[in-house]
């Protein structure tokens, strides 16, 4: 068994094991393993081994490293890295290099962190299934015929696969959550606001947000702690203070109140739902209050995000015109290489929704689709707020089904958008939200469990997530 | 419906092909007629989907933007060092003199 970031954090700040060495043998975890997963895009060793050899150099000189201290992390490749190919899996980047950090990177590094490498997503992490992507898709390392959710699929694989403790990911309508569900891991999508976007390429403005995968709730919380916080750069970002993470992993949930939301657990495959029930009755054992509660708004919730999501897309991907980065496709005027470079550069599944949302908000339908879907958001979020005025916590399944099969729904878009049916409405509402594995379906695939909590409400979302963790049943692996 | 109800259907209309090689147009993409096809099976998929929000009463909601209650956020007005411009201009397909550079903005017959 790997150790974990935090074990491995602690080790390298009393020199009882050199950052080199923790490096070093992700480095080699993934050269040994990556063939037949392909959770990176890139790998980077020499970067990633000098700056660990930083890290015990300040070791040895007594100063302290940080929290992560030479825990290797891996970033989705849509987080922009100085002067390394940030692709978003998309032709029309190329081999765009940021002159610039994103501030999550800055915040890892200076947490101590080393970033080894750049993981594979659906491109412009458009996707459930780490399919949509120009290097490729992403295998399930559970089960390699099977995907491994997305879109932050690379990032979710390469926690699994046991290649890095840590990973951060994206998360518009649950691409840390799904994947996190799908490959028997630990993500988390924290409320809006607490990141900051700063250097994420955006998808949809007002729901992406940054988060953690890990294979443990404390680790994810030392990571989410690592990177929250209010950042000038980005206006969005929350100047409220960052809730307490680390110590609420093991707080219990004696005397909480804990809602089972039944359009999160009845609509699901029966595996699925007979885990999230096992889930609710475990935090009852644990000392909760757990009862049923209904929030019918929410099944409004998938239908309204693939019009907005879309909408905030098309004016998003309006920048990548081949005139200041990325791919150009010559014509002989402007105009021309506009369309060219636009046609060659996204795939299907982005030129699907920039032409979804540009429908949405055309003259004579903005009103049918764009307006009433803001108008249905605001019906999730009442709806939410309702629950929460007699719940601390919801609870339910974070997928409809287990990890499905590669190639399964790549010719069905609206297949695809199905799996995001129970990871949406805490997009919309901006809440926090986590998936913790908790158990397997009889396949022996892992199933995630979704709580979440009001915004801010990290703290919560933690406590019962470590209770979660410690009640889930033991893992069988393969 | 039933039969005499004289309502107005509040579903939007399906979305031809007509409709979307304009939004293609709108959105600066070329279709293939296969893809043409293709893209409109889907999207009326979708969009048949999406008109179950028909059936919803949202009068008097109002629209959610964003999920914080932002109003203007603001920072003193003070120089701050910028990217730098090398840095940024290596990155463009095609440079000259400094500034980014494009084929001809006007087509022959403009």
């Amino acid at each position: 068994m790997s150790p974990t970031a935090l074990e491995l954090a602690a080790a390298v700040r009393t020199a009882e094991r050199s950052a080199r060495d923790a490096v070093a043998a992700s480095i080699e975890a993934i050269a040994a393993g990556d063939g037949a997963i392909h959770a990176f895009v890139e790998v980077l060793a020499d970067r990633a081994l000098a700056r660990a050899e930083q890290i015990d150099a300040a070791v040895a000189a007594g100063s302290d490293p940080g929290p992560l201290a030479g825990v290797p992390v891996a970033l989705k490749d849509n987080l922009c890295t100085r002067g390394v190919p940030t692709t978003c899996a998309s032709r029309i980047l190329g081999t765009w290099c940021p002159p610039y950090d994103a501030t999550v990177v800055e915040r890892l590094e200076r947490a101590g962190a080393v970033v080894v490498g750049k993981t594979n997503m659906d491109e412009f992490a458009m996707g459930s299934s780490t399919e949509n992507s120009c290097f490729g898709p992403t295998r399930n390392p559970r089960d390699h015929a099977r995907v491994p959710g997305g879109s932050s699929g690379g990032s979710a694989a390469a926690v699994a696969a046991g290649f890095v403790p840590l990973a951060l990911g994206s998360d518009t309508g649950g691409s840390i959550r799904q994947p996190a569900a799908f490959c028997g891991v630990v993500g988390v999508k924290p409320t809006y606001g607490l990141v900051s976007r700063y250097g994420l390429v955006a998808f949809a403005s007002s729901l992406d947000q940054i988060g953690p995968f890990a294979a443990t709730v404390a680790d994810a919380a030392a990571a989410l702690a690592a990177i929250a916080g209010h950042d000038e750069r980005d206006s969005t970002s929350l100047s409220d203070p960052v809730p307490e993470l680390a110590a609420a992993v093991g707080r219990g949930v004696l005397g909480r109140r804990i809602g089972v939301v039944k359009e999160l657990v009845d609509g699901v495959d029966r595996p699925v739902a007979a885990r999230a029930r096992e889930a609710a009755e475990a935090m009852a054992a644990a000392g909760a209050t757990v009862e049923e509660v209904s929030i019918p708004q929410l099944r409004y919730g998938l239908a309204a995000y693939y019009l907005l999501a879309p909408a905030e897309a098309s004016s998003n991907l309006a920048r990548f015109d081949g005139v200041r980065y990325g791919l150009r496709v010559d014509a002989p005027d402007a105009s021309a290489m506009n369309v060219a470079t636009r046609t060659e550069g996204f795939g299907a599944e982005v030129k699907r929704r920039i032409m979804l949302g540009t429908y949405a908000l055309s003259a004579g339908y903005y009103d049918a689709y764009y307006a009433r879907a803001q108008r249905v958001r605001t019906l999730v979020a009442q709806g939410f707020g309702r629950a929460f005025a007699t719940f601390d916590a919801l609870l339910g399944a974070t997928t409809p089904t287990t990890a499905f099969a590669l190639g399964e729904r790549t010719e069905n878009p609206l297949a695809m958008y199905l799996s995001d049916t129970c990871t949406v409405p805490a997009s919309l509402a901006g809440i926090p939200a986590i998936s913790v594995p908790f158990g397997a379906d009889p396949a022996g695939l892992p199933v995630g469990v979704q709580v979440m909590a009001p915004a801010l409400g990290e703290s919560t979302l933690f406590a019962v997530a470590g209770a979660l963790e410690r009640a889930a049943p033991p893992e069988r692996r393969p | 419906m039933t039969p005499g109800d004289t309502r107005p259907d509040p579903r939007p209309p399906a979305i031809g092909p007509e409709q979307v090689r304009h939004v293609a147009r709108l959105a600066r993409l070329r279709l293939s007629d296969e893809e043409l096809a293709r893209f409109t099976g889907q999207l009326a998929a979708v969009l048949d989907y999406a008109a179950e929000l028909a059936e919803l009463d949202v009068e008097g909601l109002e629209p959610m933007a964003h999920p914080l209650p932002l109003r203007n956020v603001l920072r003193s007005d003070e120089p701050r060092p910028p990217l730098r411009r090398d840095e940024v201009l290596e990155q463009a397909p095609a440079v000259e003199d400094g500034c980014f550079c494009v084929p001809r903005i006007l087509s022959g017959e403009g």
